[in-house]
């Protein structure tokens, strides 16, 4: 026996059912791809091309093709690894973390959040890769039996526990994010014919429908649930350590890591809004993935950015308050410095733009949402520009202080690291159902606009009625 | 679950047993004695007992109205059925005022923080500290005291404000109240950040001048919130046992348990984060804090883990953990008693140094948790028995029956 409060906001809107909701979501699967479909395709695969192009260039020529010098030997590499690591958090805290805050709305947009997390996972895990130089040989960054001479990795490294912690969160999510479709696939395969019923049939594992094979996909989804969930905190955290266990001012502080968790699930949250805001209009998916689906994340958006905005505050404080003397001058500096365009993009997209998600209205207006995630965007890119290149541009010795400017190769590959996302992105949602159609369906009796409107008349209330 | 029974929604009223009356004048009694005495066998220890006693208790309060402003702004409707008692809690706070601010007075005269003496920021004094002299524009009494009483000022407003609201709505229902109260817990989120960062700062770490940290405030965050909720759960099952609340039922203590499990773990990841990131760099200013309670407190250094993360984590891991009266409630005991003495193990080295090891929980520390905690259980309990038990017209309060996980 369940009951649930009328007062909430339902989660799909007009009136439905199970088969319509089936036909809704694998309809685009189904049918030819539309016209803005092959256009974003193209758009995305010339980017992509950008970028094998610049990757092929800096492996045939080396590194040193970089913008990198002896003070700033950190730039836009490793930004744009935790720029693209960030944005994969909102789809691990969407499908573990909310699963176990039972919000329900997650079901609307858990399939693509983690489709994201793995495509922004791909594209993060390129740069250490490339940064290695010799990508053939990076196998010798695992800790391997020791036949190739005294080569053997650091334990001691923070390097060396991102390589565990990124390569954990990737299978994990991999495997989650399957295992999720299984079911859905089994649909798709259900209604398909000739060769794509065969190519569904196999991805599908032979998914029958039972009732066993139900009970063992929910106690998987469980486990795999319990397990991404301190996957989420451990990714960024120990991202966060690459910079906070070093004695660099700027770097070493000691709230980096919830911090950089917090700005993680931040620049996520927007960039999901990003991608469905454009998705769920052009999938006309407008009932399933409604306003009230983006206003809670809009709220999220309000809330880590507020985390981060107190953490960048608590940091200038207490730089201040150490009264040591190269932390305050690597906060002046950062504020004040040759590269105060920079941080100061990065509080008003971090701290002051999210701030307008106070405002209902503004929270259910798309438009406005949209421009705000991209903002955040911005916003968390320059984060991670101004921690890593104004910590380590003004060195101890002014003798050693230099500038620093990406060359075009980097620009190239960071421009082209946006098709290689966008492209696997649209493959997803052309190939793939970018909602959850067996989850969307559990809410059905519980959230959807006529169940809830049925509720109200049972208990005597009008809806609909606006508690938030 | 699926025929559970569904039980009818009753006024309840609390009256609270002479016994735990008697109990609680008893602990006050006798805890203002050994405080006394405590102080003035070692004013520094006295002192330091006064404030983190003080101090645990306030954060018990203030964790009862971060736990309103929570359950408001998520829409939450499980915890509807016992939500008085962290409305409760919250009384306590003029009382918790009252005395820090006679604290902070006698702290004043007794120089009990370092940075308070007399020619310490005056760089022709002997007594010349230029770290200390640097930071004067933030510690100096004057401003320190007005930060303290804003801080607590402000709780004290929106605590005041959520409980009547809340209290009203049992007379009139309805959902405006509901939309009142949440505006008003979204409000007091924004200023508990901000009060309370400085809060953490100005009682806690600026106890060891030189030290500093940026997670400080987020881990006394964590210190307080796992101790409230655990107080929360505790103090449910008790009622529960004395024949009330039979709208709570195992799925609501399940979440409780699930609260106080969660919470351990980011309470262990906070610590971590903070212990890892100063022992890894090895900065001397920064390791100071941790040599001195790892040399002089070591037993309890590592007791402190042990109950406030390896307690909750094995004993409250599975579902029947969480499920079951006994087992949760012992759990919640073991990490408020933790707590209290990682508060303890804040305090005590940058305070008395080395001498707090000879004799731990001397005089005035048990002198000072048994004045305070009785304190705490009279107004929290005569306060909760004054209104309804249940808030029998609150919007979400059928949903919170119909709970089940």
């Amino acid at each position: 026996m369940t009951y649930e409060s009328p007062l909430r906001r339902p989660l799909i809107t007009g009136k439905t059912s199970y088969k319509q909701i089936t036909d809704d979501i694998a309809g685009p699967v189904e049918a030819k791809p539309t016209k803005w479909w092959t256009y974003g395709f193209a758009v995305s695969f010339a980017a992509l091309c950008l970028y094998l192009f610049s990757v092929g260039y800096l492996l045939f020529t080396g590194v040193g093709v970089w913008g990198l010098n002896k003070t700033v030997d950190w730039g836009w590499d490793i930004t744009n690894f935790v720029f693209w690591v960030g944005i994969g958090h909102a789809g691990t805290l969407i499908s573990a973390v909310l699963l176990l805050f039972r919000q329900k709305w997650r079901t609307a947009v858990n399939r693509s959040a983690e489709a994201m997390t793995i495509f922004a996972v791909v594209c993060a895990g390129m740069y250490p890769l490339l940064h290695a130089g010799r990508p053939w040989v990076i196998y010798w960054g695992l800790p391997l039996p020791n036949t190739f001479g005294s080569l053997w990795v650091n334990f001691n490294s923070p390097l060396l526990w991102d390589i565990f912690a990124i390569s954990t969160y990737f299978s994990v999510s991999l495997v989650f994010w399957y295992v999720g479709l299984i079911p859905d696939i089994a649909t798709i395969r259900d209604r398909a014919t000739g060769l794509s019923k065969t190519i569904y049939g196999v991805l599908s594992f032979g998914w029958n429908g039972s009732a066993k094979a139900w009970s063992r996909f929910e106690v998987v989804s469980l486990i795999l649930a319990g397990l991404s969930t301190p996957l989420v905190l451990s990714v960024h955290t120990i991202v966060s350590f690459d910079f906070a266990t070093s004695v660099i001012p700027g770097w070493h502080t000691t709230i980096f890591p919830p911090y950089f968790v917090a700005g993680a699930i931040f620049s996520g949250f927007a960039m999901v809004l990003t991608l469905l805001i454009i998705a769920r209009k052009a999938m006309r998916l407008e009932h399933l993935i409604t306003l009230n689906h983006i206003d809670v994340m809009c709220k999220i958006i309000m809330v880590t950015g507020s985390i981060v905005g107190s953490a960048y505050i608590t940091e200038f404080f207490i730089a201040w308050y150490s009264a040591v003397e190269y932390e305050r001058y690597a906060f002046i500096n950062r504020a004040f410095g040759p590269y105060w365009w920079a941080y100061w993009s990065m509080m008003t997209c971090n701290v002051i733009t999210p701030q307008l998600f106070w405002s209902r209205k503004l929270r259910r207006n798309l438009l406005a949402v949209f421009i705000i995630s991209i903002f955040v965007n911005i916003g968390m890119w320059f984060e991670r520009f101004v921690i890593i290149v104004t910590s380590l541009h003004r060195d101890y010795l002014p003798s050693s202080w230099a500038m620093y400017s990406p060359t075009w190769v980097e620009i190239s590959m960071f421009v082209g690291s946006f098709g290689l996302f966008f492209t696997l992105f649209f493959l997803f949602a052309k190939f793939l159902p970018v909602i959850a159609i067996a989850e969307v369906k559990t809410v059905v009796k519980t959230s959807s606009e006529e169940f809830i409107a049925e509720t109200a008349k049972k208990d005597g209330i009008q809806v609909p009625i606006e508690v938030d | 679950m699926g025929h559970a029974h569904i039980p009818e929604i009753k006024a309840e009223k609390y009256v609270v047993p002479a016994r735990l009356k008697t109990i609680s004048y008893a602990l006050i009694g006798l805890g203002l004695i050994a405080l006394v005495a405590g102080y003035f066998m070692n004013h520094e220890r006295g002192l330091a007992s006064m404030l983190f006693n003080n101090f645990y208790f306030l954060g018990l309060s203030v964790a009862g109205i971060i736990f309103l402003a929570l359950q408001a702004v998520t829409n939450a409707a499980w915890s509807v059925g016992f939500r008085r008692i962290p409305e409760a809690m919250t009384t306590f706070l003029p009382i918790a005022g009252v005395f820090m601010i006679l604290f902070a007075v006698v702290a004043y005269f007794g120089h009990f923080y370092h940075w308070m003496h007399h020619g310490i920021t005056d760089i022709n004094s002997p007594e010349y500290d230029e770290i200390i002299a640097k930071k004067a524009g933030y510690l100096n009494f004057p401003f320190w005291i007005v930060r303290i009483i804003a801080a607590i000022g402000i709780w004290i407003i929106f605590a005041t404000i959520i409980r009547k609201n809340s209290l009203l709505e049992d007379e009139v229902g309805g959902i405006a109240i509901l939309k009142k109260n949440k505006t008003m817990s979204a409000m007091f989120i924004v200023f508990y950040a901000v009060t309370w960062a400085m809060f953490s700062w100005d009682t806690l770490m600026s106890i060891d001048p030189h030290w500093f940290s940026t997670i400080f405030w987020v881990y006394q965050f964590a210190n307080i919130w796992v101790s409230g909720v655990s107080f929360i759960a505790i103090v449910v099952v008790l009622l529960r046992r004395a024949g009330y609340f039979h709208i709570i039922n195992e799925n609501h203590l399940h979440d409780l348990g699930k609260l106080i499990f969660a919470f351990s773990i980011f309470w262990t990841y906070i610590w971590l984060s903070q212990f890892l990131l100063i022992y890894y760099a090895h900065i001397p200013e920064e390791t100071i804090y941790y040599v001195e309670r790892f040399e002089s407190y070591k037993p309890f250094f590592f007791l402190n883990l042990a109950l406030n993360f390896i307690s909750p984590f094995l004993l409250l891991m599975t579902r029947d953990a969480k499920r079951k009266e006994n087992s949760l409630i012992l759990v919640a005991a073991i990490v408020m008693f933790g707590h209290w003495h990682d508060l303890w193990l804040t305090v005590m080295p940058g305070a008395v140094g080395h001498e707090a090891h000879s004799g731990p929980f001397g005089l005035a520390e048990l002198g000072g948790a048994a004045f305070f905690g009785g304190l705490f259980l009279l107004v929290v309990f005569n306060n909760l028995a004054k209104v309804n038990l249940v808030p029998v017209k609150h919007p979400y309060l059928k949903e919170s029956l119909y709970h089940a996980i």
